[in-house]
C-alpha cells in the first residue's frame, strides 16, 4: 500500500463500472474488450466505441505496461504523479506512479499495477516501478 | 454551404475588467453586450440571433436573452467546448446567416472566477455522470499536470525544450507591456520562465496562462448589415471545428484537434498558413501554442519548438506575430476560458486598431483558434480565419 495519498481515495461507481472496481478489489486489472471487432478498450463501456457491438465483456489485462507520459504535481504536498501507461495489451490509461522516486520516473519506464484501497471499500489501480 | 463572404465581424468589445468582485455574471454578460453594440453602431434591438456557452447563468441562452431584453431573437445556440466554444459559435452563426436564419448575432463571454474565489462560491465542478470521470477523478488530475504530460511527451518525441517553450511567454509579455489592461505587464526573458516555480513538471508557473475575470463579445452580422455600418470591414473566410479525444485509450498527446479544424478552415478560406499576417492562438499554456502552430501548419510537427524561438512570434521582429493583446498568457483569460478574445484581438489587427506598438502592417488576413477542454484528454478545437474586405 502506498503512503503517498493521506486519505483513501474515493470513486464515483455506477452501474457500468462497478465490476471494474469490484475486479479491482480482487486484485484484477479489468479491460473490456469487443467480441465482434476483437478490440479492446480503455475506458470500459458497455457498447464497443471502435464498432458499436453491444458483445463487450471484461477481461483481466496482464497488469503490465510502460509509462506514456507522467508529470509530478509539485505543489501537492508530497508531490505525485500522475501518467499515461500503455499496458501490454495496447490501451494507454490515466493512472497514478506510486511507491516511486518521483525524481527517477521517466517515459519508457516499465511499471506494474498494483492496487489502492478506497473509501468505498473497492480499489484503485494504480502502477509502480517493476 | 461555404460561409466565405456570407458573415462580417461587425463588433468586437473586450471588458476592460480583470477583477469584477462589484459586479455579478450576469451584469458582466450585459455590460459586454452593451459595449460590442456599441462598437458597432446597432443597438439590442437589431439583435436577431443570440449564442452564449456554459459561462451563461441559466438555462442555455434563455436566461440571459430574458436579463438583457433582448426581445427579436429568432436563432439561438449555447454551444459548450469550452475555450473553443466561442469560435465556434462565429463559425455557427455565419452558417446561420449564410443560410438566412438571422442577420446580427450577439456572442458573449464573461466569468468572474478571481472574484468567485474570494467570494469563497465553489469553483464550477465536473458532471460526475461524465463517463471519463469515474476513471480519471481518483488520479487527482487537474488543468495542470494535464497539459503537461502533453509537453513532457513532445519534449520525449521531438527534443521540445523548456527554454523553447518559454520564448511563447516572452513573445506574448512583450506584446503586453503596451495593453494597459494587461494582467501582466512586465516584460520577461527565457531565464525568468524556467527559472519561476514547477507547477507540474515540466511546466513552470510562468508557462500558465493567468486567471481573470471579465469576459468580452462578438457581433457576426450579414453582408448587407456589415456594409450599413461605418466600421472597418472584418470579413468571415473560413472556419473549422473538432473534437478531439483518447480514441478508446489510442492516447497520443503530441497534437490536438487543430489537425482537423486547421484544415478546414484554410481551405474555406481558400488560403495556406503561408498566407496569415497575424493569429491568434490559444493559450492556455505554452504547450497549447506549441502543439497548435504545428497542428496548423505554420511548421512541421516537431519542428515548433524552434519555430517559436528567437522571438518568432514577437509583432514586428517574427514572422508570426501572435496574440498582440498579451493573450492568455499575459493579458486575459476571463471565466478560465477566454477564446473570445482571440477573434476580438484578430479584428483588431483585421481593422488596423490593434496597439500601434504591435499593429501587423497591412494585416489582411488573420487566424484566430481556440481550445476547449484538456489538450490532455478530450477537447475541442475551433478554428477561423478573417480578412479585409480586399482579401
Ligand atoms: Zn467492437
Amino acid at each position: 500500500m502506498s503512503t503517498e495519498q493521506k486519505n483513501k481515495p474515493r470513486l464515483i461507481v455506477n452501474s457500468e463500472s462497478r465490476p471494474y472496481w469490484e475486479g479491482a478489489a480482487n486484485g484484477q486489472l479489468l479491460i473490456r474488450k469487443c467480441n465482434s471487432c476483437d478490440k479492446v478498450h480503455y475506458y470500459p463501456r458497455t457498447i464497443c466505441p471502435h464498432c458499436f457491438s453491444d458483445d463487450t465483456a471484461f477481461i483481466e489485462a496482464s497488469g503490465n505496461g510502460v509509462i506514456y507520459s507522467y508529470s509530478v504535481t509539485r505543489q501537492a504536498n508530497p508531490p505525485y504523479v500522475i501518467a499515461y501507461v500503455t499496458i501490454d495489451e495496447g490501451v494507454s490509461m490515466l493512472t497514478n506512479i506510486v511507491d516511486c522516486d518521483v525524481e527517477k520516473v521517466h517515459i519508457g519506464q516499465k511499471v506494474k499495477v498494483s492496487f489502492l484501497e478506497t473509501e468505498e471499500g473497492y480499489a484503485l489501480p494504480v502502477f509502480t516501478p517493476v | 454551404m461555404s460561409i466565405n463572404g456570407k458573415a462580417y465581424i461587425a463588433g468586437a468589445y473586450e471588458h476592460p475588467s480583470r477583477i469584477s468582485l462589484d459586479k455579478t455574471l450576469p451584469q458582466l454578460h450585459a455590460e459586454i453586450a452593451k459595449g460590442v453594440l456599441e462598437d458597432a453602431g446597432l443597438t439590442k434591438d437589431d439583435v436577431d440571433a443570440y449564442f452564449c456557452a456554459g459561462d451563461a447563468p441559466g438555462l442555455g441562452p434563455i436566461n440571459m436573452i430574458e436579463y438583457m431584453g433582448l426581445n427579436n431573437v429568432r436563432h439561438m445556440d449555447s454551444t459548450e467546448t469550452g475555450g473553443s466554444s466561442y469560435i465556434v459559435h462565429v463559425n455557427h452563426a455565419a452558417q446561420a446567416i449564410a443560410a438566412g436564419h438571422c442577420n446580427v448575432a450577439l456572442i458573449t463571454l464573461a466569468g468572474r472566477p478571481v472574484a468567485d474565489a474570494k467570494e469563497g462560491k465553489p469553483a464550477r465542478f465536473f458532471n460526475p455522470q461524465a463517463p471519463d470521470l469515474p476513471f480519471e477523478m481518483p488520479y487527482r488530475f487537474n488543468v495542470v499536470n494535464m497539459y503537461a504530460m502533453c509537453a513532457m511527451r513532445h519534449m520525449h518525441e521531438y527534443g521540445t525544450t523548456s527554454e523553447q517553450l518559454a520564448w511563447i511567454k516572452v513573445a506574448a509579455s512583450h506584446h503586453a507591456q503596451h495593453n494597459e489592461h494587461a494582467k501582466l505587464r512586465n516584460v520577461v526573458t527565457v531565464e525568468d520562465v524556467v527559472n519561476s516555480p514547477m507547477v507540474a513538471d515540466p511546466l513552470h508557473r510562468l508557462d500558465c496562462c493567468v486567471v481573470t475575470d471579465g469576459g468580452g463579445g462578438l457581433l457576426v452580422v450579414s453582408p448587407e448589415v456589415a456594409k450599413s455600418l461605418k466600421r472597418p470591414l472584418v470579413k468571415v473566410l473560413g472556419a473549422g471545428e473538432a473534437p478531439k479525444h483518447l480514441a478508446g485509450g489510442h492516447v497520443d498527446l503530441t497534437y490536438s484537434g487543430a489537425c482537423w479544424s486547421g484544415p478546414k478552415a484554410f481551405e474555406e478560406a481558400g488560403v495556406r498558413p503561408a498566407d496569415i499576417k497575424y493569429a491568434s492562438i490559444y493559450d492556455s499554456f505554452t504547450i497549447t501554442v506549441l502543439e497548435t502552430l504545428e497542428d496548423l501548419g505554420f511548421c512541421e510537427k516537431g519542428k515548433g519548438g524552434a519555430f517559436v524561438s528567437d522571438g518568432n512570434l514577437i509583432s514586428g521582429v517574427g514572422k508570426l506575430p501572435f496574440n498582440t493583446d498579451g493573450g492568455g498568457l499575459c493579458n486575459n483569460h476571463p471565466g478560465n476560458r477566454g477564446g473570445i478574445t482571440k477573434v476580438i484581438e484578430a479584428a483588431r489587427q483585421i481593422r488596423g486598431e490593434a496597439h500601434p506598438k504591435v499593429q501587423v502592417p497591412n494585416c489582411d488576413i488573420a487566424l484566430a483558434h481556440g481550445t476547449g477542454g484538456l489538450l490532455g484528454a478530450r477537447m475541442g478545437s475551433a478554428t477561423l480565419i478573417l480578412g479585409s474586405e480586399a482579401a
